[in-house]
């Protein structure tokens, strides 16, 4: 694995890769010094141009149990709002010899440019880009679902995942569609008609405009962040109704089968597409996400910039 | 009186002559290898197997002068036009001051005449500073020294309805044109691409071609209505053809351009994230493609016009957001006619003569250009060997800019001599300084 920019860019025997070595890695948590010396000497740099405390963390954690040297690099604003440009930003990692760069930027594709521009030379890891992808949360999700219904084992194959919410503007309902089916899972779209991609039914993936049509047959379902300005942008007429025909409350929770799990990538905006008390159920699995967060960004590490002694430099 | 001529050439593909001329007109189109003794003194270009087309005018060329000089300046495009085989550009109004007042357009006019390589007819803005809220003062820009006839808020659409209708109305005094940029602005907050699957899976905004295609079928019914004629800025979606393809069946005094880039390139190329590719309207789909190339050959599609728009180079080397919109083009869209119309086999060169020479020239009220390669008319000669292969080197263009999407590409056509009034402006594929009005500014 030379960069991760998108969930597509793992095949399901590298994403079944990621995902056992993340639960080899998870293995660490549970002892008392949680630190590997596979890193020993590189170092990784978590370049986020927009806020993200949770990734950020995520990521220097990951990179500190396996000894990176780990620098955080907060870009205030990007070229657009004439800070320093992505370029120079770029030249002045690749001249403190970064050997990894993990990066958020609010612009789509921001991370293939940073990979392919030909400014750096290190691997790029996509933490998230505009409303395009973020494959490490998909694979933390595949992760979390595998652990929670399939025994920690083996792959997704005719696990019905349903993704609820502003898939518009998602990053991790695209990466997620594309890694689930990748693994096998069947995944259901839902979202009103404003907030589904224009060519949404050429995705691997079936959607609906009715969430109460997919509950009972959903093993998984995941509540996307919906962000209360897109009702300025009239995608819906108001944040209660937006509530009343996609956010999930104790009722709709009712009509899952007993064995399914809620998840959500954070941070939540609780009673709008998650009501408090399905955030807080015992079903709900968001806490779990965090941590194998965390697994999955070491094993990402690990095997981009462990699996040899010339690594990506 | 100065004499030249262009041995051996092929008019519009046909047998081969020799075109005499004398002063700024051709006098005399004899039989190969009997021209060369007219006149002695004359200058001898030998133009043998070439293909000799009227002198290239193109309605769609952004010079950044005044403004981003940085970027381009009239006299550097006008090197760029002249080597694409250009005797005539029209400058968009988009500089910064903006060309909406009689003061800038004459600037615009008066460079253009200083670099001596091609005519710049500036296009004057319809809307004072582009901002779409009140008439610029059109007739003062049209009875200026640079004689204004295309009018055009290019890079903005002419939204409002009531303002479009009464531009429309009111060019007439003075045989304008309004040359309207179709792009319904609320449809297109933040888009960044071509709407469509691929734009879903990007994760870039959207630029749906029903904002085009909504503003062209507003204005053909403007138009007709007033009884006014309009021009339709580079067309890039299917629908758009079929409207005006409706409209000119009703007899509605439409015209529309194509851009090369948009005859050749799709939205494909965007799965780079290369913002070479990133230009308004975007690149679209291979079947948008097709029916441009299909509109262009039947006549629905008027012209091709560049839509030059050289940019800073950290304008592009940044990521996509943030990048500029826009593309080189003067240099290279001879050659992407001719790979995608005259070897398709869709084209002879008399309609290509007519599409970028002929028809551009009437719609922008060019009285020196796209004339008829016959004795008596105004020497504006291009001449291109149509089988030479070449490869874009992005530093080799004579624009300030790099900003070119066919970079390393290979394409068909060279152009080797322009004579304009009947002097050379490029020989051998070079730009001849010394045929400078005031010598070269670059």
């Amino acid at each position: 694995m030379r960069h991760l920019l998108s969930a597509a860019d793992l095949d399901a025997k590298e994403a079944m890769r990621v995902l056992d070595t993340a639960a080899e890695l998870a293995t660490l948590t549970d002892r008392s010094v949680k630190k590997l010396p596979t890193l020993r000497g590189r170092t990784v740099v978590n370049l986020f141009f927009e806020d993200s405390t949770r990734t950020r963390i995520s990521f220097e954690i990951a990179a500190k149990r396996l000894s990176a040297d780990v620098i955080n690099f907060a870009a205030k604003g990007s070229s657009v709002s004439k800070g320093e440009s992505l370029k120079d930003t770029a030249l002045t990692l690749e001249a403190m010899g970064a050997d990894a760069v993990v990066i958020r930027h609010p612009a789509s594709g921001a991370p293939h440019r940073l990979a392919n521009a030909g400014w750096i030379h290190g691997s790029v890891v996509n933490a998230g880009d505009g409303t395009h992808e973020h494959p490490t949360q998909a694979l933390l999700d595949a992760y979390t679902l595998r652990e929670r219904l399939r025994q920690g084992s083996g792959d997704l194959d005719g696990l019905r995942v349903t993704i609820v919410g502003d898939v518009l503007h998602s990053r991790v309902a695209r990466s997620n569609v594309l890694l689930l089916s990748t693994l096998g899972a069947d995944v259901t779209l839902v979202a009103p008609p404003t907030l589904l991609p224009t060519g949404v039914e050429t995705w691997p993936c079936t959607f609906t405009y009715d969430i109460d049509s997919v509950l009972p047959t959903s093993d998984a379902v995941m509540m996307l962040r919906v962000q209360g300005e897109r009702m300025q942008a009239a995608y819906f007429p108001s944040a209660r109704e937006y509530s009343r025909r996609y956010g999930l409350d104790r009722e709709r929770m009712g009509r899952l089968p007993e064995h399914a799990i809620v998840m959500h990538p954070g941070p939540m905006n609780r009673g709008m597409e998650i009501s408090a008390d399905v955030a807080d159920d015992d079903r709900s699995v968001m806490v779990d996400q965090v941590t194998n967060g965390v697994s999955v960004r070491m094993a990402v590490l690990y095997l981009m910039l462990g699996g040899s002694t010339e690594g990506a430099a | 009186m100065s004499g030249l001529v262009l041995t051996g050439v092929r008019p519009l593909g046909g047998d081969p002559v020799d075109i005499v001329m004398a002063g700024d007109r051709i006098v005399d189109i004899v039989g190969a290898g009997q021209g060369s003794g007219n006149g002695a003194g004359s200058q001898v270009l030998d133009g043998t197997g070439l293909v000799a087309l009227p002198g290239l005018v193109d309605l769609h060329t952004h010079l950044r002068e005044p403004g981003r000089e940085d970027a381009e300046t009239v006299a550097t495009g006008a090197r760029a036009a002249a080597l694409g085989g250009f005797t005539a550009v029209f400058a968009m109004a988009n500089t910064d001051p903006v060309a909406d007042t009689a003061g800038v357009v004459e600037q615009v006019w008066r460079l253009g005449r200083e670099s001596g390589l091609v005519d710049v007819h500036p296009v004057g803005a319809v809307t004072v500073g582009l901002a779409g809220s009140h008439l610029a003062e059109l007739g003062a820009m049209a009875t200026s020294a640079a004689q204004v006839r295309v009018f055009s808020d290019d890079g903005k659409c002419v939204w409002d309805a009531a303002l479009m209708r009464r531009a429309l109305e009111y060019v007439k005094a003075f045989d304008g044109v309004i040359a309207q940029h179709a792009q319904e602005p609320r449809l297109t907050e933040g888009a960044q691409m071509n709407e469509g699957v691929l734009s879903g899976v990007l994760g870039l905004t959207g630029w749906p071609a029903v904002a085009e295609e909504s503003i062209i079928a507003r204005d053909v019914l403007l138009a007709h209505h007033v009884g006014s004629r309009l021009h339709v800025c580079h067309v890039s979606t299917a629908g758009s053809v079929d409207i005006i393809r409706w409209a000119k069946a009703r007899g509605i005094d439409v015209t529309a351009e194509v851009t090369p880039h948009h005859l050749l390139l799709t939205e494909e190329l965007v799965r780079s994230y290369d913002p070479v590719y990133k230009v308004n309207p975007p690149l679209r789909r291979a079947e948008d493609v097709e029916a441009l190339r299909e509109g262009l050959a039947d006549g629905t599609i008027d012209i091709v016009a560049t839509d030059h728009a050289p940019h800073a180079h950290e304008d592009k080397d940044c990521e996509w957001g943030a990048a500029s919109f826009g593309m080189l083009g003067l240099q290279t869209a001879l050659s992407v006619v001719i790979d995608t119309m005259v070897n398709s086999g869709r084209m002879d060169w008399a309609a290509v003569a007519d599409r970028m020479s002929v028809a551009p020239a009437r719609i922008g009220r060019a009285t020196r250009h796209g004339g008829s390669l016959q004795g008596g008319s105004i020497a504006n000669i291009t001449l291109v060997d149509p089988t030479q292969m070449w490869t874009v080197q992005p530093t080799e263009l004579a624009s300030k800019s790099r900003n070119t999407p066919y970079a390393g590409m290979q394409l068909p056509g060279r152009v080797v001599h322009v004579v304009k009034d009947g002097r050379p402006t490029v020989i051998d594929g070079a730009v001849v300084l010394d045929s400078a009005v005031a010598g070269s500014r670059s």
